[in-house]
């Protein structure tokens, strides 16, 4: 890097260097350069937006339909017909689904292994499960595709046949495969170890004197997890939570394997139904043409706009944890 | 209501480290107890194995018998939960739980049970546990504040309220009063005083002063080196061991040579 | 349960207390109530000896789950169509609940009921763990050969066995090496100035805006690479672009992992050379960095594994290629991750083995930089030097 240059020749302290315009120099450039490199962070999240924004302008100029209420994506065709209402459906379901089966798991695994597993195999524990999150996303899809699926198909016709009742669990168009449910699934599989890592995170963080206060007073475990673990924990766990949901939100390519891309609103989770913003933009790429492309940056951008109101409020709310907890 | 506490041939374990060997004391009901010593010796390993919270480290446990009046508490198909409501426990630092007011503070333990057969509701068992700490006149009038929110010798108040809310047989202490100033120290030490008209108390000090004004009987443990256990060297009554000890060790101690 | 305890107190001194506690046994009658309780509901009794399930218990009760398993297997019988696996489950945890609550209490029962969910949850997580790591080894060393290795997929018929990941694994590396020659010196110099320089409002928002990026979803980096770089014409789609994009998603977790390991250099190094007037851009250049640059190393070794998986950025601004293509800098280049994509979606019995083929070397890339972090941190990490 440049600063070495402005280096010395020799390392010791030498008195005409401290008072030196070269270790003045030299601090100042380090100075500006880390500032500058902090500043290009700054920069990139502002470059990302201007950037979507101002190649998405063409395409929603040219939308001959209501960018956020209309279902259909023909961006290419004469005239343009596109909307993302389909595309939000699908993210948000999808992402709903994964958080309602990955939280309560991702929290019993922190507790498991922050409260439950012997001491010495806590750190491989989470270092186990911290492997499933090195596991890449087209993998996940793969083996959803191929391996997975065979399982999820009978057990979603279980939930029509036994539970069909409620609307959400019916089947009406005995299409099995490629489901709301089957993306959720593997989802919530990909976002367990954000999940369970951060609420690990707050858990172990529990001073031992509240754990030990409940205990004293005849607690259970269970109670103890209850009363002291819980309450301590509970803006990090808000925190686990939305991150998982960011991470879900903006999965691309496993759910691009996964989920039959279907251009209607539909809540039985047992069919297809929906799509998502990322695995669209993968699959129509290709193919898009000029308007096509703006389109799905426009729809890009959306997507960028969610995750970062979610991710900025999970931020939010464990930055709020350091002030409360007080004199303890 | 308070019961007589008997430790028998107790060998104190954390993993394989013997921690504290062979020790044999009897606390009297409605009696206080100092345990005293130097750091490291085990008093506090010995307090928290009367209540069982020993064994809540993983790898720790003990050998031997604590009776409480004559019902070894590590005999079988004995419950610790059980055990910690009837030995009720005072930590070194205040800890009342930070996302509680005070008076959920106080009642924490009891809503454990729900038992419809309760003829007080919770509101008086508040103001009963407060005023038994000394505690209800300064905080009847901001019961639904955090607890975190009282001095520093309020919580540790709050926690003694806690503690006895529970109706416990026993009351431990573990250096109650170390993090506090003198003022609060000296309200702790009064409500020790009337708290052993109706509890048997154990309390570990590191204060010679403290151990000759509160206690009835006191038990000096000292341990003959590093990574040796803890032993019982001597047990006695307060002015006894202060003004007449038996062992050499003893004397050193209290006159201030070591420790 | 003998107890003798009133005739041995404290050795050294066997006189201290007067002995009022009972010294035939337990059976000897406190102040006020008579022998040993079970769960007795007076104040005044003393019920230590709740009634609990012997040691056993549980696992009797499992092996009766597992039992009425088999019976659902052998025989047939469906229950609500369920399958006996999740028969058998439910069914212990109905029938464990069930005996503690009656004998233990509801307490108990509840403790119980949370502790086998509990332990189930880290089951479920390694459930899928194994079973990805074993299909993907078995179904990839099928395909695994010396040619699978050397050879790219230039004029392989898609429906033909045979082909190679050369080209991939070659634009990988790169890719993956162009991101971290990125995103290292800016992700440290950042951790630098979070550390020792920032302080206020800009420094706040800086962290702040590094922890909202570790969120960016994969796809919108590249949408903006595309957008910025390639539709301004800077760039052409290529090998380059893909690590840019990858640099983005890099940057973050650089960042914080940098963060982490500085804030752990002991301030008193920084102090005594600060004090010896070492001015403090050498002080970090010297002591500050090489002492935590074990960590540093680990964090970028997790960063590098955790982008050489990412496809959905790489469709974007890279096409997808057949051949090898060593030159980054111009046209379209190759990687593991958008070659196991490509031959899923050729759907061609030999080329979904290709893509099991291609998604073992790349899980085993990825494994090797996480043993490779786990092992760097072990070796340096108990003191620092």
């Amino acid at each position: 890097m440049a600063t070495t240059s402005h280096e010395p020749t020799t390392t010791r302290a030498d008195p005409e260097g401290i008072s030196g315009a070269a270790v003045r120099r030299g601090d100042r450039t380090f100075l500006g350069l880390s500032t500058g490199a902090g500043l290009l962070v700054l920069v990139v999240m502002a470059a990302i937006a201007v950037f979507l924004v101002w190649k998405a302008i063409p395409s929603i100029q040219a939308d001959s339909a209501n960018f956020f209420t209309e279902g259909q994506w023909l961006p290419d065709s004469d005239p343009p017909v596109f909307g993302i209402a389909v595309l939000l459906f699908g993210t948000l379901w999808t992402s709903i689904i994964a958080l309602v089966i990955a939280v309560p798991i991702g929290y019993g695994i922190a507790l498991f292994i922050a409260f439950y597993a012997q001491r010495r195999l806590a750190s491989t524990l989470a270092f186990i499960v911290d492997l499933l999150a090195a596991v890449p996303s087209i993998i996940f899809g793969l083996w959803g595709l191929y391996n997975f699926m065979p399982y999820v198909v009978p057990f979603s016709q279980w939930l029509s046949e036994y539970l069909g009742f409620i609307p959400i669990f019916a089947n009406s168009q005995e299409l099995w495969t490629k489901s709301i449910l089957m993306a959720g699934l593997v989802l919530a599989i990909m976002i367990l170890p954000t999940v369970s890592a951060i609420s690990r995170e707050v858990f172990v963080q529990v001073p031992r004197m509240h754990v030990e206060a409940a205990l004293a007073l005849g607690a259970t475990r269970w109670e103890m997890i209850r009363m002291a673990v819980f309450p301590f924990s509970r803006p990090g766990m808000i925190s686990a939570a939305m991150l998982g949901l960011g991470r879900a939100l903006g999965e691309t390519i496993a759910v691009a394997l996964i989920l039959s891309a279907a251009f209607e609103i539909n809540w039985a989770i047992t069919e297809p139904g929906g799509n998502s913003f990322a695995a669209n933009i993968a699959l129509k790429w290709g193919e898009a043409g000029e308007v096509g492309r703006s389109a799905l940056i426009a729809s890009g951008l959306v997507l960028f706009f969610i995750t970062l109101v979610v991710n900025m409020s999970a931020r939010w709310v464990i930055a709020r944890r350091k002030d409360f907890s007080g004199a303890n | 209501m308070s019961k007589q506490i008997d430790l028998v041939d107790l060998d104190i374990y954390y993993g394989d480290f013997l921690a504290v060997e062979g020790v044999n004391l009897t606390v009297k009901a409605n009696s206080v107890m100092s345990f005293i010593g130097p750091s490291g010796c085990g008093k506090s390993t010995v307090l928290r194995s009367i209540n069982r919270m020993h064994e809540v480290i993983p790898g720790a446990h003990v050998k031997g018998a604590v009776n409480l009046d004559g019902e070894n508490l590590y005999g079988p198909n004995v419950d610790p939960v059980l055990v910690r409501r009837t030995i009720g426990m005072v930590f070194q630092r205040p800890n009342p739980f930070p996302t509680m007011s005070i008076a959920e503070n106080v009642i924490a333990g009891l809503k454990l049970e729900k038992d419809k057969k309760r003829k007080e509701s919770m509101d008086e068992i508040v103001e009963k546990s407060l005023r038994g700490a000394n505690l209800w006149e300064e905080v009847k009038d901001r019961l639904k504040r955090p607890g975190a929110s009282l001095s520093g010798g309020q919580q540790q108040r709050l926690c003694i309220a806690r503690a006895i809310a529970v109706e416990p047989q026993v009351l431990l202490m573990d250096e109650p009063c170390s993090a506090l100033d003198p003022i609060s120290t000296l309200a702790i030490e009064d409500l020790i005083r009337e708290l052993k008209d109706r509890y048997t108390i154990i309390i570990v000090t590191h204060n010679m002063q403290q151990a000759g004004r509160v206690s009835d009987d006191t038990a000096f443990f000292n341990l003959s080196g590093i990574g040796k256990p803890g032993h019982l060297i001597e047990v006695g009554p307060t002015a006894q061991i202060f003004s007449h000890p038996e062992h050499k060790q003893t004397e050193d101690y209290i006159a201030g040579r070591f420790g | 349960m003998t107890d003798l305890s009133g005739l041995r107190s404290g050795a050294p001194v066997p006189d201290t207390t007067p002995h009022s506690g009972p010294v035939t046994s337990s059976e000897a009658p406190p102040p006020n109530a008579g022998g040993r309780q079970n769960r007795g509901d007076s104040a005044d009794s003393l019920h230590l000896t709740g009634n609990r399930l012997p040691r056993w218990a549980p696992w009797v009760i499992a092996a009766g789950a597992i039992i009425l398993g088999l019976l659902v297997q052998v025989t047939g019988i469906t229950v609500v169509g369920l399958a006996p696996g999740f028969v058998a489950a439910f069914a212990f945890l109905l029938v464990q609940t069930a005996t503690s609550w009656t004998v233990e209490g509801r307490r108990h029962a509840t403790d119980r009921l949370a502790t086998t969910l509990i332990y189930t949850t880290f089951v479920l997580a390694l459930v899928p763990l194994l079973w990805i790591l074993i299909t993907v080894i078995a179904k990839g060393l099928s395909v695994f050969s010396p040619e699978f290795f050397t050879s790219t997929m230039r004029n392989v018929n898609p429906r033909a066995e045979g082909g190679g990941i050369a080209h991939a694994f070659v634009g990988t590396l790169e890719q993956v090496g162009i991101a971290a020659l990125i995103a290292v010196p800016i992700g440290v110099l950042a951790a630098v100035y979070l550390v020792e320089f920032g302080k206020g409002r800009f420094a706040y928002w800086i962290s702040f805006f590094v922890d909202v990026m570790t969120g960016i979803p994969s796809i919108v980096a590249g949408l903006f690479i595309y957008t910025a770089l390639i539709l301004t014409g800077v760039l052409e789609q290529s090998g380059l672009a893909a690590g840019l994009a990858l640099a983005i998603l890099m940057l973050p977790v650089i960042v914080r992992a940098t963060e982490e390991m500085l804030r752990i250099v002991p301030n008193e190094l920084r102090e005594g050379a600060l004090a010896l007037g070492v001015p403090k851009w050498k002080v970090i250049l010297r002591i500050v960095i090489p002492t935590a640059i074990s960590g540093i190393i680990t964090g970028v070794m997790l960063a590098v594994a955790r982008v050489a998986g990412e496809t959905a950025p790489l469709l974007l601004v890279t096409f997808l290629a057949q051949d090898m293509n060593p030159n980054p800098a111009t046209g379209s280049q190759a990687s593991l991750p958008t070659f196991v994509w490509d031959q899923i979606s050729r759907g061609t019995p030999a080329s979904i083995d290709r893509a099991w083929g291609g998604a073992l070397a790349l899980i085993l890339f990825v494994l090797v930089m996480y043993a490779g972090a786990r092992i760097i941190a072990k070796i340096y990490s108990p003191k620092a030097r």
